[in-house]
């Protein structure tokens, strides 16, 4: 009978990333509270980047190994992980909601006849049945989620849902490797890159402000750099801004954008989705104004002004002006 | 060159969603609907290969009859013809079986290249075209933001996170899942929307969709996030007053200035 709790790691240039010490976390706390053996797997062409799972508290850690593997692709991923899934037969599939695991989830859950509970902040186990809960409409509404059918269950977790540095130590397992056999590869990748360096670099910035899709047009944008100006802030934006060319990309903060973390951040129209708020949310003070009470950048305002933007910024540029002297 | 296009209609962006008296969903019947953001790129990337390489433009749509005012927006802007997957209720509709039905619709067709957003904005499953291409058996790329067809092989540049990017090259017929910004979006022009009125709009009936409906993930309950942090509230409704208050907030509280 299918049992326990696999949990994927993804790793570049010989280090697993934070995401994956969240999946870590995730799965350590479902596995606890299901009663159930959580293994940890890597892929890569050896054994040598799984030792780095060793030292936290897991009953199994698995190297899931073939050439093919030594770069990222979804054919050879899916294949592998089907593979290690088989010979596993886990009960859950636990993976980090990364851009690398969207691109090969789906195809493995196929595999199996089934899909992903994709994108998920929380999952609490009562008598023995899980209850996912995942963001829907762009982070306005939760749901809560079960799986139907037969186990395998795959789950992927949100940036943040779990704390990396809560994935519990312990004495570690060896590492046994898993040798599996990798079908055709059909895509070949090149290597990552960076754009040439971006012309401004926000991190340095002491205060932000940072305009959305309320803004409406690329002529009120002088609007925002009135206030800008007022408090000697940069500007920057959301996707759909530089999307549609209002500002270049190098002021785009967000999961593809720059992460910042300013003295002040101040969000004008923009709704909060996870894939900004990643981008900001360590940010000292964080001020939004959006006409939408239930906008999720609420969640983690400091200050809010529930308004039409254009009515706030102008009062809000005089009285700065006023105060300044 | 063959493409088809997977553009899905959802509820307005900037629409006050409300839950629905079983909490399963929110409530339609008042709400105003568009096109998935990353959807709209999809076709705008297409026609431009389209106007490039030569070849055909086909939309292809799953849902209720609203959905073909998304149907008809994409035919003026060029599209050549349609696909409508009639289907009144896409609720509890499993991505798997979602994209069951979509392979169903299209498979005849045999195209070169098939295009979807990398994610709707209502579910966000954000795997529709993932598991589509699996149960087509093409390669597919996601989080594309760069498409170059001009080769024996197709190459695409997907984008990583922070930043990153990484070109991928593979063979024809392929999926691809397409980033929003990919290139400027055209509007309709009077023209378009006059040929869009003789262009063909199939309507076809959802194949069975195994029994992954019945089978697969299931809302249970929706509901308002919880918030986590205490925010001040500023001005009660007023946005002037809300803007003193929060100027003077900066200077004695913040220390900004
Ligand atoms: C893989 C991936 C990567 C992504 N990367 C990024 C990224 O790096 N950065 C990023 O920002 N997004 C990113 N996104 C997009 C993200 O999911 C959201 O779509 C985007 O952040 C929304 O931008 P917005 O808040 O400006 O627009 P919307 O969500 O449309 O919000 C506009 C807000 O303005 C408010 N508003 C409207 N008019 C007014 C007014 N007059 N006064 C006050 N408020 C008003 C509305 O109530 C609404 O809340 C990514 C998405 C994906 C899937
Ligand atoms: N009902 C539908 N009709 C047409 N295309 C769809 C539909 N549902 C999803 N898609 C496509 O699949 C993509 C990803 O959707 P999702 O997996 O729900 O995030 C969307 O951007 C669309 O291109």
């Amino acid at each position: 009978m299918p049992n326990g709790i696999v949990i994927f790691t993804e790793h570049r240039d010989g280090a697993f990333n934070k995401a994956s010490f969240e999946a870590v976390a995730a799965g350590q706390q479902l596995g606890a509270s299901l009663g159930q053996p959580v293994t940890a797997v890597a892929l890569s062409a050896d054994a040598g980047i799984a030792r780095g799972l060793a030292g936290y508290k897991l009953d199994r850690v698995v190297s899931v190994e073939n050439a093919k593997l030594s770069e990222y692709t979804p054919d050879g991923y899916a294949d592998a992980l089907e593979r290690a899934v088989r010979a596993l037969d886990p009960a859950f599939v636990l993976l980090p909601h990364t851009y690398l695991v969207r691109d090969f989830a789906p195809k493995l859950a196929a595999r199996f006849g089934k899909d992903v509970i994709s994108d998920c902040v929380r999952a609490s186990a009562e008598n023995g049945s899980v209850t996912f809960s995942r963001r829907i409409f762009l982070g306005k509404l939760d749901a809560d989620v079960v799986a139907g059918g037969e186990p395998p269950v795959f789950a992927t977790f949100q940036s943040g849902a779990y704390r990396g540095d809560q994935a519990e130590r312990g004495e570690g397992a060896q590492v046994e490797s898993m040798p599996v056999e990798v079908g055709e590869v059909r895509m070949k990748p090149e290597a990552p890159f960076q754009e040439v360096k971006a012309a401004v670099d926000l991190s340095k910035a002491e205060v932000i402000v940072a305009i959305g899709r309320g803004i409406k047009g690329q002529d009120n944008i002088q609007l925002a750099q009135q206030l800008a100006d007022a408090l000697g802030a940069e500007l920057a934006a959301s996707r759909p801004i530089c999307d549609a060319g209002w500002l270049p990309i190098d002021r785009q903060i967000g999961s593809s954008g720059q992460t910042v973390a300013p003295k002040l951040y101040i969000a004008l129209g923009i709704s909060g989705a996870i894939q900004h708020l990643v981008g900001m949310k360590n940010a000292g003070t964080i001020v939004a104004v959006n006409k939408d009470p239930e906008a999720p950048i609420f969640d983690i305002a400091d200050y809010g002004i529930v308004g039409d933007l254009f009515e706030v910024v102008p009062t809000l540029v005089e009285e700065i002006k006023k105060l300044k002297g | 060159m063959k493409i088809i296009v997977l553009m899905k209609q959802v509820a307005n962006k900037d629409a006050i969603l409300r839950i629905n008296r079983d909490a399963t969903w929110i409530e339609e019947s008042d709400l105003s609907f568009e096109v998935n953001e990353s959807d709209g790129y999809a076709l705008e990337e297409s026609l431009r290969l389209k106007e490039k390489h030569g070849g055909e433009v086909v939309v292809c749509t799953m849902g209720p009859q609203r959905a073909k005012s998304v149907i008809k927006d994409a035919l003026a802007r060029g599209a050549d013809r349609a696909i409508h997957v009639v289907k009144e209720d896409l609720l509890n509709l499993t991505p798997y079986a979602g994209a069951q039905i979509l392979a169903e619709a299209i498979r005849a067709e045999q195209p070169d290249l098939v295009m979807t957003g990398l994610q709707s904005d209502d579910n966000g499953f954000a795997q529709t075209g993932v598991i589509l291409a699996e149960l087509l058996g093409l390669p597919h790329a996601t989080i594309v933001i760069e498409v170059d067809a001009s080769g024996e092989q197709l190459r695409v540049k997907r984008e990583l996170e922070s930043g990153w990017y990484q070109w991928y090259a593979m063979p024809k017929p392929a999926l691809l899942t397409i980033q929003s910004g990919i290139s400027q979006i055209r509007y309709a022009t009077l023209k378009g929307i006059m040929a869009a009125k003789k262009k063909e709009i199939r309507e076809v009936a959802p194949a069975a969709a195994g029994d992954a409906a019945a089978t697969g993930q299931r809302i249970t309950k929706i509901y308002f996030p919880q918030k986590t942090k205490q925010t001040q509230f500023l001005g009660d409704g007023n946005a002037k007053a809300g803007a003193a208050q929060l100027a003077e907030k900066l200077r004695s509280e913040a220390r900004i200035f």
